[in-house]
């Protein structure tokens, strides 16, 4: 079999925000990075984020903190967190946005010449930098620029679709170049992925293509620990209206900035949720609200409800929301700035990834390092606004450090084994080598729907389980796809690799769900709607045993005195 | 709603033809929409760059009935009816397969830029400064001004000239209120700013507004102008030996 070999010492598995800060903290340490990226480079999911990067900077609102930043951390995630990334990230992110300042990005500016904060839920002071609606494009570009000129070697478009093992260890990975298709073997002595998230499991979602849970599965299969799983994020507002644009992001910045919610009937219905946070309670509680309003019959036309901002200057609303604007102007005949705009949940972000050291990031299997939306304990049972930005930041870096510990650390390079690497490759050719099989889309749009109509934001057993039973029938249909035409730049190819992981994902949140018999954060169960105190010290963890998907639970990590002293006198 | 044909094409670096496909319209469609019917329902090995689907990753470019366009962002119903729509990749770039080029050169040229280099710590920076520069940070990276430029479209300069977006990547660093590299070097001669003639088609298609001819090339050419032609300026850099 032929393929190509490179060596790093670290290889990084994703080039949005996590992944590209990872690797310039490689590289600023001296060893030797590659960054694999599906995409071309600065197309990362990272470039989509909207409102802010949160950090407790004090520009705007003198009295915040880190120690207020993780109670709001904490409490938003209804106190599921791994409280030590939760404290490093508080402490960490003013550091990591004063950094990229240094490296050239620009926010928006205070008058008083520093960085501008906004409001956000959850949030208890305006904590959000930003540049207008597109902090995530700023950022992406800054990581870009500075990863280009400090010796990083980028591997654009190519697809990991298997980690390698030296024994219990990291030893490398195989991929392809999207472009020929021709399959690439890469050395390394650590791994970070920086994969992202999954909402590709889902029919409405603010995600792009690439979200397919690569990093969850390849972790995953490589034997290390998944947690919180059953923990997904739906956004509270997406576009419902055209079909075309359903589920596309409409920035919590809108409410940030003054946006108010109503139903059909003209009323503020967050009054009857959360009467004192409102439209900026936190998303699970605003997504749950809206769901609610529109199954009672008070939605708008298009099956959502209303967001209005269009009681501010319409030159306000055009600067601080300008992607907004055109986005609705554009693709909806909305101009946001004179008629309120629909909007609806939609899938965004699994809170539930590796399970990872808060210091380093390394997961459970030696090696392999996580960071950013693939790795879970940060956010707990949800994540608040804005915590997503300055967590890829965070961990990016800390992620870098510990791969470059453990690698300085290790006594001899790992040695890959040529017969893994075979079969490794000749799995995912199979799809080539059978004359008839299914379409990978058609699969993929019965996940979609199945997810959709059966792991959404209400669960139940029922539910869950039918749910469980068609990804089963799912996975059984997906061994036998076959690909058409050749092997270069062909999506439906990719697709099979996707769908796999996309598939064990689904599997990872529906049974953990059903694990998890209460009601906490994003995760809401029909069948147990309050809050259970023995399950609120748990974490659901999901490994691979035996070639099924175990199941099981350990103690969320006791939050110290002092922070616990914190945390009472804050909520 | 009736079908509307679309001519796509397929093919690769040894050539290829627009094949036709009839797709079931829906309200509110962009070509991108159609273009993923097509690949989810008919052609699974359809090629194709996408991301965001919302104008924010600047992946989908293509030639919509002729037009460089996004694709996320091109609505059907702002195309002429009672005919085929025509999908093409950029004419600027080389195939590699269907409606996805080999851009690689555009990052290429962009790692010829000097870098940023932060002046001083701790300064205060003012909105006003950064508003000029702003615009030229909202560019998406989607290389419809490489593509429609003359410069690079017709007379293949891609050897000495960075073309349209490169440019406001360039102005966005030189007028970074907190910026040190000098770059006057590259500007004059190795950028290729010179060969230029405003005629603003990259303006035209920039899906971000940007400014590209009047806000970032016209005032980069009055820097090399000023610098390097300015006989006031070359006697005050002599006795004093600014830059």
């Amino acid at each position: 079999m032929n393929y190509e070999t490179h060596e790093h010492d670290v290889l990084i598995i994703g080039a949005g925000g996590a992944g590209l800060r990872a690797a310039v903290e490689v590289s600023a340490q001296g060893l030797s990075v590659g960054v694999v990226s599906k995409s071309l480079l600065g197309k990362a999911h990272t470039v989509m984020a909207e409102g802010g990067i949160a950090a407790a900077m004090a520009n705007v609102d003198a009295k915040d903190s880190w120690q207020t930043h993780f109670c709001d951390t904490m409490k938003g995630g209804k106190f599921l967190n791994n409280w030590r990334m939760a404290q490093l990230h508080a402490q960490e992110a003013p550091d990591r946005i004063r950094e990229l300042e240094e490296w050239g990005a620009l926010f928006d500016r205070t008058p008083e010449g520093e960085i501008l904060q906004r409001a956000f839920g959850g949030h208890t002071w305006k904590r959000l930098c930003h540049v207008g609606d597109r902090t995530g494009l700023e950022m992406i570009r800054t990581l870009q620029d500075k990863g280009v000129h400090s010796g990083i070697n980028i591997y654009m478009e190519l697809t990991i679709f298997r980690l390698l093992k030296d024994g219990d260890k990291i030893a490398g990975a195989i991929g392809y170049w999207r472009q020929t298709g021709e399959f690439v073997v890469f050395k390394t002595k650590a791994i970070v992925l920086a994969t992202g998230g999954a909402g590709k499991a889902y029919q409405i979602t603010s995600n792009s293509w690439e979200c397919t849970g690569d990093g969850h599965a390849l972790a995953y299969e490589a034997g290390a620990e998944l947690i919180d799983m059953e923990f997904f994020q739906f956004h509270p507002t997406g576009m419902v209206w055209p079909p075309g644009v359903k589920g596309l992001l409409v920035t919590e910045g809108v409410r940030g900035e003054g946006g108010l919610l109503a139903n059909n009937k003209g009323e503020r219905f967050m009054k009857r949720y959360d009467p004192k946070m409102m439209e900026l309670s936190t998303r699970d509680m605003v997504a749950r609200s809206i769901y609610t309003e529109v199954k009672e019959g008070r939605g708008s036309p298009h099956g959502g409800v209303f967001l209005d901002i269009s009681h501010l200057p319409a030159e306000r609303v055009k600067k601080k929301l300008p992607s907004m604007y055109h986005q609705f102007k554009e693709l909806a005949d909305v101009d946001i700035t004179r008629e309120p705009m629909e909007v609806g949940p939609t899938a965004h972000y699994i809170m539930g990834g590796v399970r990872v050291d808060a210091e380093t990031g390394l997961s459970t299997l030696p090696g392999l390092f996580a960071c950013g939306e693939v790795a879970g304990g940060m956010h707990g049972a949800n994540r608040l606004g804005g915590n997503s930005l300055s967590d890829l930041l965070v961990f990016g870096r800390r992620a870098g450090a510990g791969a470059v510990e453990y690698a300085r650390k290790l006594n001899s390079s790992p040695t890959l084994d040529t017969g893994e690497v075979e079969k490794a490759a000749k799995d995912m050719e199979a799809p080539f080598l059978r004359s008839s099989g299914e379409n990978p889309y058609k699969i993929h749009r019965e996940l979609q729907e199945s997810m959709q109509s059966l792991i959404g934001i209400f669960r139940t057993e029922e539910d869950l389980k039918k749910g469980i039973g068609k990804s089963e029938e799912l996975k059984h249909r997906t061994e036998k796809v076959a690909a058409t035409g050749d092997r270069a730049y062909n999506p439906g190819w990719h697709l099979v690799g996707d769908l796999k992981s996309l598939l064990i994902v689904s599997d990872a949140v529906a049974r953990a769900a059903l694990t998890r018999k209460e009601s906490r954060g994003a995760h809401s169960r029909l069948d147990y709607p309050n809050l259970d105190e023995k399950l609120g010290k748990l974490n659901v963890a999901v490994a691979e045993k035996n070639g099924a998907m175990n199941i099981s639970t350990s103690p969320v990590p006791e939050t110290p005195e002092e922070l616990k002293k914190l945390l009472a006198e804050n909520t | 709603m009736p079908d509307v044909i679309f001519k796509v094409f397929r093919g690769d670096t040894k050539g290829g033809q627009a094949v036709e496909y009839p797709v079931p319209i829906a309200p509110g469609m962009v070509v991108l929409d159609a273009i993923l019917y097509i690949q989810g329902h008919l052609a699974p090995d359809l090629a194709v760059r996408w991301n965001c689907k919302a104008a924010k990753c600047g992946s989908c470019s293509a030639e919509v009935n002729g037009r460089p366009a996004l694709m996320c962002k091109t609505r059907l119903d702002a195309l002429t009816e009672g005919r085929p729509i025509t999908v093409y990749p950029m004419k600027t770039f080389p195939v590699i397969k269907d409606l996805v080029c080999d851009v690689s050169w555009n990052y290429e040229v962009n790692k010829k830029i000097p870098p940023y280099q932060p002046a001083k710590d701790g300064r205060k920076i003012y909105q006003e400064d950064v508003d000029r520069v702003q615009e030229f940070r909202k560019c998406i990276e989607c290389f419809l001004c490489q593509d429609v430029c003359h410069v690079l479209r017709e007379h293949e300069k891609k050897a000495e000239f960075a073309g349209p977006r490169l440019f406001v990547r360039l102005a966005g660093l030189e007028m970074h209120p907190n910026d040190a590299t000098n770059r006057s070097e590259f500007l004059k001669n190795s950028s290729g700013l010179g060969l230029c003639n405003i005629t603003k088609c990259c303006t035209e298609v920039c899906p971000e507004d940007i400014h590209i001819t009047d806000n970032a090339i016209i005032p980069l050419k009055e820097r090399v102008a000023d610098r390097f032609f300015d006989p006031l300026r070359w006697v005050f850099r002599k006795i004093f030996g600014k830059k």
